[in-house]
């Protein structure tokens, strides 16, 4: 390895942390415990659904996705390659399961749009 | 024609690799961080033959892989990163003055970038960039773990003798 290969290690690290740091410092992805869940269909809004209501939602046929104990897991996917299912159950604001094939997008958000817009204004 | 043989050879390997990624499980939790084991044969061509050679040998994995494992979706998105990654590989190997192991690491990087962007174009919601600081992370891991490799092997083969 050479000099260089390690100034290259550390640009990587500093972008990484930036990535990290910025949207944490702007209160995006804060990364605490959230309520809800907002779906998106090809950027969409398909629906938001508070986590505390253990419930099982339908999205187009496609995809099912599961509320429970205030974790949403996809459950099931028309889709061959199943990532989205092998994922896991996610909580934390900024979480996000994917299903790429059909476009559908579950992250986890703090509160719902009004109460964000309420604030801002305060 | 020896050269023809060779790249049947490198062609088989890679995709031996791509076999042998797809049997491995998902890390849970991040989606998409994988080894890349079938980009040690891409680094390996590049410093071997060229940036061509690379590129063929990338597109006949990716094609083969996609339609025995994958679908549409896995080949478009396969493409995106190895498109990108090859072309940063390339040109940080012809001006940057890094080794091996610095090529394969910005690799790496640049592969799990091409994939993000992609993935995002696809479901239209920039929110997926909440993993971009883990998937650059695992993409200077694996490219340094895979630059190591090629740099070994690189070192205990003929190289461009071969041709």
């Amino acid at each position: 390895m050479k000099k260089r290969d390690f100034i290259l290690i550390g640009a990587v690290l500093a972008v990484a942390l930036l990535c990290w740091l910025i949207p944490r410092g702007l209160g995006i992805f804060a990364g605490e415990d959230a309520s809800q869940v907002r779906i998106t269909v090809a950027g969409e809004e398909y629906g938001t659904y508070s986590l505390s209501e253990d419930q099982t939602i339908e999205i187009n046929d496609t995809n099912v996705c599961e509320i429970q104990n205030g974790e949403v897991n996809m459950t099931e996917a028309d889709c061959p390659d199943q990532l989205c299912i092998h994922q896991g159950p996610i909580h934390i604001q900024g979480e996000t399961i994917v299903c790429l094939p059909n476009r559908v997008v579950l992250e986890i958000t703090g509160m719902d749009t009004e109460e964000q817009l309420d604030g801002v204004v305060q | 024609m020896k050269k023809t043989a060779y790249m049947g050879l490198f062609a088989a390997v890679a995709i031996i690799f791509g076999y042998v990624e797809s049997l491995l499980p998902v890390f849970a939790g991040i989606p998409g961080i994988k080894l890349g084991l079938a980009n040690l044969v891409t680094v390996f061509i590049l410093y071997t033959y060229s940036f061509r050679e690379a590129a063929a040998i990338s597109l006949i994995r990716i094609l083969v892989i996609g339609f025995m494992f994958g679908n549409l979706f896995s080949i478009l998105f396969s493409l995106a990163g190895a498109a990108l990654s090859l072309a940063c590989m390339t040109l940080a190997k012809k001006y940057l003055g890094l080794s091996v192991t610095g090529v394969s690491i910005l690799g790496g990087v640049t592969h799990n970038l091409g994939q993000i962007v992609v993935a995002v174009l696809v479901v239209e919601n920039v929110n997926l960039f909440y993993y971009f600081p883990a998937l650059l992370i695992a993409g200077l891991i694996t490219g340094f773990l895979i630059g190591i490799l090629s740099g070994e092997i690189l070192k205990r083969t003929p190289g461009r003798k071969l041709v």
